[in-house]
């Protein structure tokens, strides 16, 4: 089922959450809400559930306006960042929860619940385990019985609020690839917040990349990565330098000196994002000079932290490990990949 | 001469290992002896005294008709309060944890006036306020000024204006009720309102999205959170009520057989110089109270065993 | 549903906290100003008074030294019986006041353990000060205790070892350290314990005698007066104790929001 937000606006006692964030999520997409804390990634996500209405704008499930239905109604599976686990039940009970309250009508027969509950935590890989409390498992385990609790009522949209943010690396990255595996199963439509850019980019179809209760760029782990269309998201996404330049009938000049870069736009200051392990050592033709400040080996390269001539930032790029780089000495180099945003 | 200080290591060592904080010996003596002094010698002395009775004369105390009464009494009362004060405690803790409202603070605080209220205080106001002619005690008599005015309805349908209540509170059983109510109230609520405050919101959150109604999302996510310490302080509240004397007394009547409480039995053996007779039942409301601390704390260990908390 | 269940709260506290407060005062100004305060001039409701700080300035500070020792003992060390230690400790609590006093009955009186021996040296202490003072003391006895155990157990040892490795005796240490981490447990503590000492009635009544003007405290006096019908006067130094009460809930809600921190988790009585 798709999920269409449209203009949505939230505020808290003042201090606004979401300024009037627009969204359309295909169904049977896997969709991250990245960004810092703060960034309103999970009020978004809480407004999709109806657990916040929103000030103004609306929230569209499957084309039908969901803002007036209560969160009951909206029939969404939602992962809790600590999980919620009811601690008076037993795990099959947890899982068998959403079943059991529905009404008379609706509600399936006592065995089927049961055994659509024990089906569940088979799917999750939680075989044997029906009889525990939720405190006598492991993180892990628990974040599996709040997914299976989610799933049982078979959710029209399944939403994750940092769904790994409480677990240790290792669980971590295996039950993010778990994760991809259920949703490429079960084909239903995801949306998880996360903080984590490499648990995004590693995850799902496409990342909404947010920032100050606003939507700063939409796209595949691709495009975002190699094409973000803005500073914030350059810097936010993968690691990035950049210098202040300025362009001058399309050539990009740092401090004055030519770098061999061009552009089209418009003269003017502009901001100079790149990579840094996309550079090249330039020597003899026309680059960024740099005096080099610091330096340390990173894995199979070196990193080399400059003082760019004519700018006032420092830059870091990674270099060849063999290449001398005392501290002291100058280097040239010029981006690979690069992006310049005006500066307003 | 160096032969002195040779022994004097190893004596120093057999003491066992030294506990790094000074003044062990002396704080846990203290402790001991002050105890022992103000309450354990006293207690033995009851349960000496008790014991020196001979066994049928003891057993004839302990099934004599008034003395299994005023247990009754006392008991009986003290879990219809203890049950009154569960259901409130409950209320009470719901509405000081969840709602805002003015004059918030002023009521958390009031609710320990209990504790804080000397019982003979509260014995004298309850008794008056309940009596016949008192504020409430009035209202049930109907011996009051609303009565009064309803009498002179007149123009009411089918004779309603005649219609007065004639229930009496202070000086029956009824009346201990009230004040075991009173001096019970806290207990619930102060055991309640901790839980209820670190309850996560996410649990009443993921039971909406799992389709639970809120009366649903109450009886089978809060209230079985919450149980462990409600019973906990309506165990508290029970124990504390069986026990009770000044605020009982004024209101209680203490018809011997009808509201009279043990309490006021043993009271009353103690004035007729009936000492044995006084340390017998005195004796069996310590086993009955004992049994409640024990429920107490089976409840907590059982808590903690199933949610990890107490 | 909100309104209904805090309407309801509202109503059901006011009916049975407020109303009796009110009332006791309402009771003891009835007959004006002059006869409240005539109340007490009267010499025994003065002698009530006077025995009753009397009473509480003895057992209140024992208990506080205990309470302290009894806290140190239990949270500073490990040694076996402890929990019964605590359990003890808290033992007053779960004993009627009736029996509290006739303990001493059964101890002290005519016909108790030692009551003849008491008679031919001439020692009074059932139907005297003594009896009172003793039985005060039981029914106070946790109050200190049980509001510094769990207070300085969630603190732990680590300040007072670094003390001692700093050179400290153990007497600074307690005097320096320690005692300026419980201050305000220490004062809540005291706190109750004083409200209780100078309103207890239970254990007082049976060891008391009753005799006006020698060994009544206040809420003694109350009830003779009470039952001889003088309501005003009865009302009047209910009034007292009544005060006492609200001004042990304000300070008591000050220091918790105050020095929450500083006060003990677990608020049971």
């Amino acid at each position: 089922m798709d999920i269409q937000v449209d203009k949505v606006a939230k505020a808290y006692e003042r201090f606004p959450a979401l300024h009037g964030v627009s969204l359309h999520i295909a169904s049977g997409e896997l969709v991250a809400l990245l960004g810092p804390s703060g960034s309103g990634k999970t009020t978004l996500l809480r407004v999709i559930a109806g657990l916040e209405s929103p000030d103004s704008g609306r929230v569209l499930m499957g084309g039908d306006d969901a803002s007036r239905l209560s969160v009951q109604q909206r029939h969404v599976g939602f992962v809790f960042q600590s999980y919620a686990l009811f601690r008076n039940m037993r795990v099959v009970d947890n899982v068998a929860f959403g079943l059991r309250v529905r009404p008379r009508a609706t509600r399936p027969p006592r065995a089927e619940i049961r055994r659509r509950a024990l089906e569940l935590l088979d799917f999750v890989q939680l075989t044997g385990l029906d009889r525990r409390y939720p405190q006598q498992l492991s993180g892990g385990q628990r974040q599996r019985v709040a997914l299976a609790r989610a799933l049982a009522i078979e959710p029209r949209v399944l939403l994750l609020d940092e769904p790994f943010g409480a677990l240790d690396a290792r669980v971590r990255k295996e039950l993010r690839k778990w994760l991809r595996e259920i949703h490429d199963r079960t084909g239903h439509t995801t949306v998880f917040v996360t903080h984590d850019q490499e648990e995004a980019l590693e995850l799902a179809d496409r990342l909404v990349v947010m920032s100050q209760g606003r939507i700063e760029q939409i796209g595949t782990p691709d495009e975002i990565y190699d094409h973000p269309t803005s500073p914030y998201v350059y810097g936010f996404i993968g690691e990035s330098s950049h210098v202040q330049a300025e362009r001058k009938s399309g050539e990009i000049l740092v401090g004055g000196r030519q770098t061999g870069l061009r552009t089209e736009g418009a003269d003017g200051p502009v901001l100079l994002y790149f990579r840094p392990h996309h550079v090249d050592l330039s020597d003899g033709e026309p680059g960024l000079v740099g005096t080099v400040t610091a330096q340390r080996r990173v894995g199979g390269v070196r990193r080399v932290e400059l003082a760019v001539e004519g700018a006032t930032e420092k830059v870091e790029i990674d270099i060849p490990s063999g290449f001398p780089a005392a501290p002291g000495s100058r280097l040239t180099f010029r981006p690979g990949r690069w992006q310049t945003y005006a500066l307003a | 001469m160096t032969q002195t200080l040779a022994p004097s290591l190893p004596e120093a060592s057999t003491r066992g290992p030294r506990r790094l904080i000074p003044g062990f010996g002396i704080t846990l003596g203290t402790t001991v002896l002050y105890l022992s002094l103000i309450v354990l010698i006293p207690l033995a002395g009851l349960f000496l005294k008790a014991a020196s009775a001979p066994l049928d004369e003891i057993m004839a105390i302990a099934q004599s008709n008034r003395t299994i009464n005023a247990l009754r009494v006392s008991f009986g009362s003290a879990l219809v309060a203890g049950l009154v004060n569960l259901v409130f405690g409950l209320l009470i803790a719901w509405v000081l944890v969840r709602y805002r409202f003015p004059g918030k603070r002023i009521i958390d605080a009031l609710v320990d006036l209990p504790f804080a209220l000397p019982t003979a205080v509260a014995g004298i106001a309850l008794s008056t306020l309940y009596a016949p002619k008192g504020w409430i005690g009035g209202l049930f008599s109907g011996n009051s000024p609303f009565w009064a005015w309803w009498h002179e309805q007149a123009w009411l349908p089918f004779g309603w204006s005649t219609f007065s209540p004639s229930i009496k509170i202070a000086f029956t059983p009824s009346g201990i009720v009230i004040a075991l109510i009173f001096i019970g109230l806290p207990f619930v609520v102060r055991t309640v309102q901790p839980v209820l405050e670190e309850l996560e919101h996410e649990l009443e959150e993921a039971a909406a999205t799992l389709g639970a109604t809120r009366l649903q999302t109450i009886v089978h996510v809060i209230l079985p959170r919450l149980a462990p310490a409600a019973l906990t302080g309506f165990a508290l509240a029970t124990a504390r009520a069986i026990g009770e004397y000044g605020s009982v007394i004024f209101i209680a009547g203490n018809m011997p057989n009808i509201s009279e409480i043990a309490p006021v039995l043993i009271v009353i053996r103690l004035e007729e110089f009936d000492q044995a007779g006084a340390a017998v039942v005195a004796v069996l409301m310590l086993i009955l109270s004992f049994l409640m601390l024990l429920l107490i704390n089976l409840i907590q260990s059982w808590s903690r065993r199933r949610f990890g908390d107490a | 549903m909100r309104r209904v269940l805090l309407a309801v709260a509202l109503v059901y506290i006011a009916a049975v906290l407020v109303l009796p407060l009110v009332l006791v005062f309402t009771e003891a100004f009835r007959k004006g100003w002059e006869n409240y305060l005539s109340a007490f001039t009267d010499p025994s409701s003065l002698a009530a008074i006077r025995l009753t700080l009397l009473v509480t300035v003895i057992a209140v500070p024992l208990n506080a030294v205990f309470g302290v020792l009894a806290a140190w003992s239990v949270t500073k060390y490990q040694f076996r019986g402890k929990a019964l230690l605590t359990t003890l400790i808290d033992l007053p609590f779960s004993v009627s006041p009736v029996v509290s006093g006739m303990v001493y009955v059964l101890l002290f009186g005519a016909q108790g353990l030692i009551g003849p021996w008491l008679r031919d040296n001439g020692i009074e202490i059932i139907f005297a000060v003594p009896g009172i003072v003793l039985a005060t003391m039981f029914v106070t006895v946790p109050f200190v205790a049980r509001e510094l155990i769990p207070l300085m157990q969630s603190q732990g040892t680590t300040d007072e070892e670094a003390a001692l490795s700093l050179g400290a005796s153990g007497w600074q240490t307690f005097r320096r350290v320690t005692l300026p981490n419980i201050k305000w447990g220490l004062v809540y503590g005291v706190l109750l314990c004083t409200a209780r000492a100078m309103g207890e009635f239970g254990a007082v009544s049976v060891v008391s005698g009753h005799i006006r003007g020698k060994t009544t405290t206040m809420p003694l006096d109350i009830e003779i007066l009470y039952n001889d019908y003088n309501f005003t006067a009865a009302f009047a130094m209910a009034s007292l104790l009544a005060l006492l009460a609200l001004v042990t809930l304000l300070i008591k809600t000050v220091l918790e929001l105050r020095f929450a921190d500083e006060l003990a988790g677990t608020r049971r009585h």
